[in-house]
């Protein structure tokens, strides 16, 4: 008898620890009810902590935007931080249900491994940062440098790909994490450091006396940032890919945080009514309520509202729009419409 | 068995039997075991063959024969981004047994002395070496890499390295040695060595059977050193020095040339040595302690001085007692040598991780690593198995 | 005979001997500078000594600064510790929410009891005391994960010290019956049990801990039914539990073969099973006998849990490292964060270590 209790005890417990998955992404986040996002271990501007220990950051906005879209309140996420080693293997085993992680999109990703991109939320490039004192002017003229640079990313390859057809030679120093590329950077174990350029204009804000340092001018690789899903859910695709648009499409428009809720109640012009929901049914296509955008936006506001926020002219990262301003405005930003 | 006046019954054989007689009761379990073993096997397989499908996996080992297309810094043999990742896998392989290797002779030492100088009736050293034992054993061993590398960034920069006689350099960076150039002659050169090393281990063995007749002993130590030594030096003044060692260069932002050993190789060493030496150390000290005193006293009592007693009576005798925890101590830091991978030292785990990243097939990959680890511990609990057979008490 | 030289003859009375002797002297005479070669490893300790220790405390308390909001305010050249009344609480729960606390503090509370009915006999109610013990792990779940009833905590707000502990502990109870079972069956006669138990054993001990974690999160989920997913505490904690297991089996075989032949076949004679004997003779002295054993295994599991921070999970290490990042305080936290942490598991592994002797000792005694 007391074996038989145990032995229930044992199996509930087992049970209670393994789920069932339906099938459908969408399905299993609204049952769930919170959303599974993978994001950095720490990278200023783009995902890091508040005084009280919330995640926050450009990439975590990204996360927030989609939990109120698909569950109604941007706080109904849990956040999953991995290592530029270890975000793929955890989106691929369905720990989490999107990665928005300054990934770049690449054919070897979105084929060989099995995921589908979303669309690009910054378009970035690999550029490399030195002391001034080195007295170098371009990247070609580092024969023979140290270079910090993080393994298991693009950037170790475009790294050794730069050197060998500029038939110059290099010293590799690994790195697991962004601190401690900055650790060994500014001890001197490295003559440069390089990563994404958004990444270097983060790491340089945190320097002391940043005038110091410089960024070369060489983007020696295309760097297209964005969220990624899993293959095999459309659906799942489809509607992160959307939450991505409508706040590039908010910007288009002029929806912002502040006047989203008073056009939602009806305005004269027919594509911000579609996409507000308050005309069409896009909301229904993508097996959202109609209010799905409104509650996107209402997040944290559009692209450039985020844009602004967290890696802004006004943030310790100070980045221009540049590649990133809506194509009529001097950049590439370009969301299709929404119809 | 049958008394006088019992039958023993031969029933035949009932089904029940299974059950109840041991000897069926035991294959039947043993069947049902192996059977339930191959049925979980099958539905792991099965499910990993389905899953891996879904996911548009590919799976086999042919990734290893595409190009690596990242570089690696150090490295024992040849390699480029233009190697395959098979090659990559062959140099993070050789990383690991290079630190294991150095790792052991460096923890052995460490910890013989550690352990002998905890017995020494000097108070104040024998608190320090408890303090430091204490203290090493008691902090996770990841957390003792992380400090040595954090501590080894402290070296001076680059433009400021120390220099011994501008040949050998010392930064942040890594230590820079002269690195050999072999020419034509240098084959003599280390034909010599090895013979140095062969005769004075038959003069050893010689000596020895002359000291069990005679008596009378042989400077063996002096011999050998000049042997192993003078002899590979004088064939190389003969030969006309054909081994050149090229200085490193001051370059426009590192040092050129020379042997470079990097911070996070001696971060490792440093680490792995001074965590197994502080447990080697124990385990040194209560096999010392193990050896009953009344051989000290003895060899006291025969005017043997403290160290030829050390060396000749107490260390060979406890020497029974230490190897076998020894072999496990190695094992651990082979085994702890693949956190590697939280400094950016590119031994095997670190470049199989990168790998599995680029190329996706993490099955594959993790049964490698296995694999590896598992060549090195037989290896390893092999030969320390026939040196413990050796060294046995052989009793009658 | 000169009189004078046996004085003691007249009097009867003994000289006291030599001043430099005895006392202070004495004892610094015969302990620290006893020969040349002592005396030369008293100078060299007491100068390293000299050279380590006064600039250490000067950098760590004297000179430290314990008060201030962010980074900048700690100007001293000392040790910046002003993060610790903010930060504390993330190196011991993670992300724990902080209303949430007291779960943990009474799981931990509640441990002590559990501990020392399974160490300890002859304790006031000791039949309920070894079925609370059986029980303490799911008590313990409750309280942290919660369901019927209290607020469910999601495991992946695990972290800090709490992780280290919530992993080690749960890795040494549940592969207790594991590790009695292998080791059984190491030690059995049937050759299809031995043969496995070995292969387990051996690969086991023969990979680092690192590879098997890479397992439980990139490989375990491939072995799943698809559409099955299993939560990532759980998977780390079963490889973490496997690993333990197989030298647990290592260490209770060891008090399996401590045990005289004699007791076995007591035990048969009397008409006991297998079972039955291991049971209530063998395993019951075996045990025992292996508790040193095994807390020296769980201090080295539980140095091992650090380990999760190389497969993203924010250990009392990890929340070094994200305080690092943290804008307010990069750069100027690195040493002493990790310092802090190294404090943490060297007060925990030295007590339970000094304990485990003392342990060592009293079991010792028992056995005449």
């Amino acid at each position: 008898m007391k074996y038989k209790l145990l032995g229930t005890l044992v199996a509930t417990a087992a049970f209670a620890c393994v789920s069932i998955a339906n099938a459908g992404t969408l399905n299993e986040v609204l049952k769930r009810g919170h959303l599974k996002c993978a994001i950095n271990t720490g990278l200023p501007g783009f995902a890091y902590t508040d005084d009280k220990g919330n995640w926050t950051g450009f990439d975590v906005a990204y996360c927030r935007a989609l939990a109120a879209a698909v569950l109604g309140d941007p706080n109904k996420v849990k956040y999953k931080n991995t290592t530029g080693k270890t975000r793929f293997p955890t989106l691929a085993s369905g720990e989490v249900d999107v990665l928005s992680r300054n990934t770049t999109w690449t054919l070897s990703r979105d084929v060989d491994l099995g995921f589908t991109f979303l669309g690009v939320s910054y378009y970035d490039g690999q550029g490399f940062i030195g002391r001034k004192s080195l007295g170098v002017k371009s990247a070609k003229e580092l024969d023979g440098a140290s270079v910090c640079i993080q393994t298991g990313t693009t950037t170790e390859l475009n790294l050794a790909d730069f050197f060998r057809s500029n038939n110059i030679k290099y010293e590799p120093v690994p790195i697991e994490t962004n601190s401690e590329a900055r650790a060994g950077y500014l001890a001197e174990r490295c003559d440069v450091y390089t990563t994404d350029a958004s990444g270097l204009a983060a790491t340089k804000s945190t320097f002391k006396d940043a005038s110091k340092h410089m960024v070369f001018p060489e983007i020696i690789s295309k760097e297209p940032l964005g969220p990624l899903v899993r293959q095999g859910d459309d659906q799942w695709a489809d509607i992160g890919r959307w939450v991505l648009n409508s706040l590039i499409i908010a910007e288009e428009l002029n929806i912002t945080k502040a006047n989203v809720s008073a056009k939602a109640n009806g305005t004269k012009n027919p594509e911000v009514n579609r996409l507000l929901g308050t005309e069409g049914s896009i909301g229904k296509m993508l097996g959202l309520d109609p209010k799905w955008a409104v509650r996107a936006i209402s997040a944290h506001g559009n692209y450039s509202e985020i844009f602004e926020k967290f890696i802004g002219k006004n943030t310790p990262l100070g980045l221009a729009r540049g590649q990133n301003a809506l194509y009529n405005k001097g950049g590439i930003l370009y969301a299709p419409p929404v119809r | 068995m049958a008394r006088n006046g019992e039958q023993t019954q031969n029933t035949g054989f009932k089904l029940v039997n299974l059950w109840t007689d041991e000897r069926y009761r035991g294959l039947i379990f043993q069947f049902a075991l192996v059977l339930a073993l191959f049925i979980f096997i099958a539905f792991i397989v099965s499910n990993t063959i389905q899953n891996l499908k879904t996911a548009g996996l590919a799976s086999g080992y042919s990734f290893i024969f595409d190009t690596a297309s990242f570089d690696i810094n150090q490295r024992l043999i040849e390699y480029s981004s233009t190697s395959t990742y098979g090659r990559a896998i062959i140099v993070g392989g050789l990383n690991t047994i290079v630190v294991a290797v150095l790792g052991i002779f460096a923890s052995t030492i460490i910890g013989f002395f550690a352990g002998i100088l905890r017995l020494s009736n000097n108070f104040l050293i024998s608190r320090l070496v408890t303090v430091y034992v204490e203290f090493i054993r008691n902090v996770p061993v990841l957390l003792q890499i992380i400090f040595w590398w954090v501590i080894l960034l402290a070296l001076p920069k680059v433009r400021q390295s120390l220099s011994i006689g501008d040949s050998i350099f010392l930064n942040n960076r890594g230590v820079r040695l002269p690195s050999p150039i072999f020419e034509d002659g240098s084959l003599f050169v280390l034909a010599a060595f090895v013979l140095g090393i062969v005769l004075s281990l038959f003069i050893r063995r010689w000596s020895l059977k002359r000291q069990e007749v005679t008596g009378q002993t042989l400077p063996i130590g002096i011999i050998s050193i000049a042997l192993i030594a003078v002899l590979p030096v004088l064939v190389y003044i003969i030969a006309g020095q054909p081994i050149e060692f090229q200085a490193p260069l001051r370059g426009k932002f590192n040092l050129r040339g020379g042997l470079n050993i990097t911070p996070e190789f001696v971060a490792l060493w440093l680490a792995l040595s001074t965590y197994t030496a502080a447990f080697i150390s124990e385990i040194v000290r209560s096999g010392i302690l193990s050896v009953s005193s009344g051989q000290k006293e003895a060899a006291r009592a025969l005017g043997l001085k403290q160290n030829i007693t050390m060396r000749k009576i107490v260390l060979p005798q406890a020497l029974r007692v230490i190897i076998p925890p020894l072999t496990s101590q190695y094992l651990n830091l082979t085994k702890n040598s693949s956190l590697a991978v939280a400094i950016g030292y590119q031994d095997i785990v670190s470049i199989g991780d990168t790998v599995l990243n680029q190329s996706g097939q993490a099955l594959e990959m993790i049964s490698i690593f296995m694999a590896f680890y598992l060549t090195l511990s037989l290896a390893t609990s092999a030969f320390m198995n026939w040196y413990n057979e050796k060294i046995k008490l052989v009793e009658r | 005979m000169n009189t004078t030289d046996i004085n003691y003859s007249k009097t009867g009375k003994s000289r006291p001997p030599p001043a430099n002797t005895v006392g202070l002297i004495g004892w610094v005479r015969t302990n620290l500078f006893s020969g040349l070669l002592n005396t030369c490893l008293t100078f060299i300790s007491c100068y390293l000594l000299w050279l380590i220790i006064p600039p250490l405390l000067d950098w760590a308390i004297f000179s430290a600064d314990f008060t201030g909001n962010v980074g900048r305010e700690c100007t001293t050249d000392g040790a910046c510790w002003a993060w610790l009344d903010q930060r504390i609480e993330q190196f011991l729960y993670g992300f724990y929410p902080a209303g949430s606390y007291w779960r943990v503090n009474l799981a931990i509370l509640l441990l002590f009891p559990a501990l020392a009915y399974v160490l300890f006999e002859n304790l006031p109610f000791c039949n309920y005391g070894r079925w609370y013990s059986l029980a303490y792990p799911f008590l313990a779940a409750f309280l942290l994960v919660g369901g019927f009833g209290l607020e469910g905590i999601t495991t992946d707000k695990f972290g800090g010290f709490m992780l280290n502990l919530v992993a080690g502990l749960s890795g040494i109870i549940f592969s207790l019956p594991i590790g009695i079972l292998l080791a059984l069956g190491r030690r059995s006669k049937l050759p299809a049990v031995r043969l496995l138990s070995v292969t387990f054993i051996e690969f086991i001990r023969g990979v680092p801990l690192i590879t098997l974690l890479f397992v439980a999160i990139i490989i375990l989920q491939l072995f799943l039914p698809p559409n099955v997913s299993v939560d990532q505490l759980v998977r780390v904690m079963i490889m973490i539990t496997l690993f333990a297991s197989a030298y647990m089996a290592e260490v209770i075989r060891g008090g399996l073969q401590a045990i005289p032949n004699g007791q076995y076949e007591a035990a048969q004679a009397m008409g006991l099973g297998y079972w039955q004997s291991m049971r209530l003779i063998i395993l019951p002295q075996a045990l025992k006998i292996s508790i040193p054993g095994i807390v020296n295994t769980f201090i080295g599991l539980f140095k091992d849990t650090t380990l999760v921070i190389i497969i993203g999970l924010f250990d009392i290490l990890g929340q070094a490292r994200v305080l690092q990042t943290n804008p307010d305080w990069m750069g100027k936290v690195d040493h002493e964060t990790y310092l802090l942490a190294a404090i943490f598991f060297f007060v925990i592994c030295f007590s339970i270590s000094r304990y485990s002797i003392n342990l060592e000792k009293r079991l010792d005694t028992n056995r005449d």
